[in-house]
């Protein structure tokens, strides 16, 4: 009877645990910090989609694994007259298990290749253009003034305040005045270093109007950790009247507003 | 073991053999002085304890530190008042600064990766276990040996000093990327000089090492005959050897450029706080992170091979069992030495590198996970089918398998280029750091200090307390990094001195406060480590030579060893580590120099 039982026992444990490993699919009915953040950009989907693929194959072995571990530690426990079996190995076994998880490694790397490919080697044309350079600690944003140029003397600079129009890539050319800044925004799963001496140009869009912020993901100094900025995706013509009224304004000389440190007593002396 | 009983493998004649310890060459004579026999000790066994010693200080402090930067994360701002006065720059009125919290997390992580897992994994265990484990006397040179030790230890003493310089200490990360590390204040160069006097302590033993291991092996031991831990240490030397020059090279590009006014890794145009920085142009600052990552992943292998080489031991001698596919394990070990190499770029994915790169280096990090995977699973053949004892070093090395494959699992997630997007620089990666480190290496270290403690102090650790000890350890390790997982989903970047301002981590303190909760129960919970460590040398169980009934040759000789580690001959190597449970013998160990009875050789003579 107790050898019938076992299989059972093993049964119920692996349904139980498999149940678990699909939870992150369940998201709705998760706490927040079980959940990745809401995704806005058109990308955002497919890197989510891998995310959540990997999140399954690597359950899917974690279980297996771990499983097997607690099945043989348990079935080969150490009682009276127990002797090892004596194998020095399987050659077929070692086999098998390099080719699967070659296989599955190599796929993965295939499906994230095409990804990776259209989200950061192809620029969308037709896109609007910007400068975006990190300093310590704040983001320098740079759009084309009346002339629809970039790099001209009617250029618009904001600090900390990225705006664009929904539903249109922006292409950003990323650089930094001083030390290694990360340009990041987590809803639109777009991180891209900011490097001294470097260009680096990114591309993002957002598939709905809303506020949400820029972060530094680079240890950048003291105020790494404030080294905050905002984006505002609103529609074309809200866009294009900020930015009507931003031409209006002087471009701001430097980091305001924020607590006092080295960089900045300096940079307002 | 008074006849020689030639085995399948030639046999130097006895009248080549020395007799007696003291007539063979190179050899040094058994110390008299207490300075000879403790402090400037040649003996690997006596380094071995002093590399045991100042790891387990320096894992001390490290942990110390942690909690501090765990508290500031739990309760941001919240202050410690007895800290304002060890720290009266850093924590006035015991508040912490932003910079002193960099400071923090820049030298917890140097000081665990740097200065407590490399030395107690390979100081420590290396040099007291390999030796005698090849049936060696001594290292192939022991005064470097004692060179080594006695480098690592000024260069502990400038990075702990380096606290209390004016500016603090090395505030930029333990990568410390450049133009960042460059415009740091002095802590940081006290930082860049501790890492070259303790890199070049490293490369003299990683020398030593690969000619004791190639040299020194006794007759019979064969390369396919070693323990899979001196294979570890053995490939972990190598690996030290080829990858420690690139970051001596870029620590004194470093040097330079803070110091001397050059500029390898400052680009034209820097301005700092408005004002042109001094000396730039002409450099690169990606050039530094291709050189720390070159040398920075197989770093990461050189902390974890050891650790795996400790499991691979122990765990066929608690399951009675000879491991599974010992050549599998031996030549993944390879394949990962290799192909640690071509991977570094994999930390580089959103560092402004080629993105075409990203997918090349994408690849080799996909395939580098193959023989990782490769050793787990020989390990679960090791168990299947075996009589298992749940000793603690067994416990401990049961954890570093459960634990390695999270840390293994989870570095899919960052290999693959498009989720490094998201989870680069979060607590992702910290999570999975930990997993490595942690999970691994330092249960492998735990493993290994139980295991080899008899042998070292000639007396057993606690059982009890060291199962308790387990236990809690286990279980708070879980409770501090699983959700460093969660931190990273949301988001949370690491390195980060306030989260709370921003939108996207609101509602994570509660979680941040649970782990902190943990640590501060894993902390105390080392403290029965520390009692058990201390209390078992007088008062443990005495061991005898063999209490696991193992097979490898440093249970062959009495624990603690005699100076020379064998008395009279070296002995002479039959088969195998792991031959367990052998069929139609009644004892299920045997060692690896006892004479085949039977053996057609004996009777053909």
């Amino acid at each position: 009877m107790k050898t019938h039982s076992f299989p059972r026992w093993f049964a119920r444990i692996a349904v139980l645990l498999i149940g678990l490993a699909a939870l992150p699919a369940a998201t709705g009915a998760l706490p927040i910090w079980l959940r990745l953040p809401e995704g806005v950009s058109s990308y955002s989907g497919k890197v989510d989609g891998l995310f959540h693929l990997i999140l399954w194959i690597t359950g899917i072995i974690f279980v297996i694994v771990e499983f097997l571990l607690l099945f043989f530690l348990f079935r080969y426990r150490h009682r009276e007259g127990r002797r090892a079996r004596y194998t020095h190995g399987n050659n077929r076994l070692e086999v098998v298990w390099t080719i699967v998880p070659a296989v599955i490694c190599v796929v993965i790397a295939l499906l994230s290749r095409r990804s990776w490919e259209e989200i950061k080697q192809r620029m969308p044309k037709e896109a609007m253009q910007i400068e975006i350079t990190g300093e310590q600690f704040a983001w320098n944003i740079r759009y084309a003034g009346p002339d629809g140029k970039l790099g001209t003397a009617d250029d618009i600079v904001t600090l900390n305040q990225l705006h664009f129009p929904v539903g249109r890539p922006v292409v950003a050319t990323l650089r930094s005045k001083d030390v290694i800044h990360s340009f990041f925004l987590p809803e639109f799963r777009v991180k891209q270093d900011a490097v001294p001496g470097m260009s680096t140009r990114i591309w993002f869009d957002s598939m709905r109007v809303g506020h949400w912020e820029i972060a530094c993901a680079e240890l950048c100094g003291l105020g790494h950790y404030r080294m905050k900025g905002y984006v505002t995706v609103e529609t074309p013509e809200e866009y294009e009247k900020w930015l009507a009224e931003q031409a209006e304004q002087p471009a701001p000389a430097a980091p305001a507003g924020q607590a006092a440190s080295v960089a900045q007593e300096k940079q307002g002396s | 073991m008074s006849t020689i009983t030639p085995g399948q493998y030639a046999v130097p004649e006895p009248s080549v053999m020395p007799a007696a310890a003291e007539h063979i060459p190179g050899v040094h004579p058994a110390p008299t002085s207490f300075w000879r026999k403790y402090i400037f000790s040649l003996d690997h066994k006596v380094i071995g304890k002093q590399y045991l010693l100042y790891a387990l200080t320096m894992l001390v402090i490290g942990g110390l530190l942690a909690i501090l930067v765990r508290w500031q994360l739990a309760w941001p701002g919240k202050p410690i008042v007895f800290m304002g006065k060890l720290f009266p720059e850093g924590m006035p009125n015991g508040q912490m600064l932003p910079e002193f919290y960099n400071s923090l997390f820049t030298m917890h992580a140097t000081i665990m990766i740097f200065f407590a897992i490399m030395p107690i994994l390979i100081g420590a265990f290396g040099n007291f276990v390999v030796p005698i484990q090849i049936g060696a006397r001594d290292m192939a040179f022991p005064t470097l040996n004692m060179l080594s030790f006695w480098t690592a230890v000024p260069a502990a003493v400038l990075i702990i000093w380096s606290f209390f310089v004016t500016g603090g200490a090395a505030q930029s990360g333990w990568t410390s990327y450049a133009p960042l590390a460059v415009i740091q204040t002095t802590g940081q160069t006290y930082w860049l000089l501790s890492l070259l006097i303790l890199g070049l302590s490293s490369l003299l033993t990683a020398v030593n090492f690969i000619t004791t291991i190639i040299n020194m092996r006794a007759p019979g031991m064969t390369f396919f005959r070693l323990p899979l831990t001196v294979w570890a240490l053995f490939i972990t030397a190598i690996l030290l050897l080829l990858a420690l020059p690139v970051l001596s090279g870029a620590l004194i590009m470093m040097i330079f450029d803070r110091v001397l006014g050059t500029t390898f890794f400052l680009p034209a145009g820097i301005v700092v706080s408005g004002q042109p920085w001094k000396n730039a142009g002409g450099g690169q600052a990606l050039l530094w992170q291709h050189l720390f990552w070159f040398f920075g992943h197989p770093e990461v292998y050189i902390m974890i091979l050891p650790a795996m080489g400790i499991t691979s031991e122990i765990l066929p001698v608690f399951s009675r069992k000879p491991i599974f596919g010992y050549r599998a394990m031996a030549y993944s070990m390879l394949g990962i030495a290799g192909l640690g190499f071509i991977v570094w770029g994999h930390h580089m994915f959103q560092s402004g590198m080629n993105p075409l790169l990203g997918t090349t280096f994408m690849i080799s990090t996909m395939v580098i996970a193959v023989p990782s995977a490769i050793k787990t699973f020989n390990w679960l053949g090791t168990l299947w089918g075996g009589n298992i004892h749940f000793t603690t070093p067994m416990l401990n090395a049961v954890s570093f398998v459960a634990m390695f494959v999270i840390g293994g699992l989870s570095g899919i997630f960052m290999a693959s280029t498009p989720v490094d997007i998201f989870i680069h620089d979060t607590y992702f990666i910290v999570g999975h750091i930990h997993y490595v480190l942690f999970g691994g290496s330092l249960f492998g270290a735990f493993a290994g200090l139980y295991f080899w403690y008899p042998k070292m102090f000639g007396r057993l650790m606690n059982e009890t307390w060291g199962k308790i000890h387990w236990v809690l350890t286990f279980v708070t390790f879980n409770c501090v990094f699983f959700p460093m997982h969660f931190l990273g989903m949301r988001g949370m970047q690491r390195r980060i001195y306030d989260y709370s301002q921003y939108t996207h981590l609101k509602g994570l303190q509660p979680l941040n406060q649970f782990m902190t909760i943990s640590l501060f129960v894993l902390g105390a919970a080392q403290v029965i480590l520390v009692l058990n460590f201390f209390l078992s040398m007088r008062r443990g169980k005495p061991a005898g030579a063999n209490p696991w009934r193992s097979n490898t040759l440093e249970w062959q000789t009495s624990s603690p060893p005699p100076h020379e580690n064998f008395t009279g001959r070296v002995p002479t190597v039959y088969r195998g580590p792991y031959e367990y449970s052998v069929p139609e013998r009644a004892d299920d160990h045997w060692p690896q120099n006892e004479p085949p009875k039977e053996s057609r050789f004996q009777r053909d003579s």
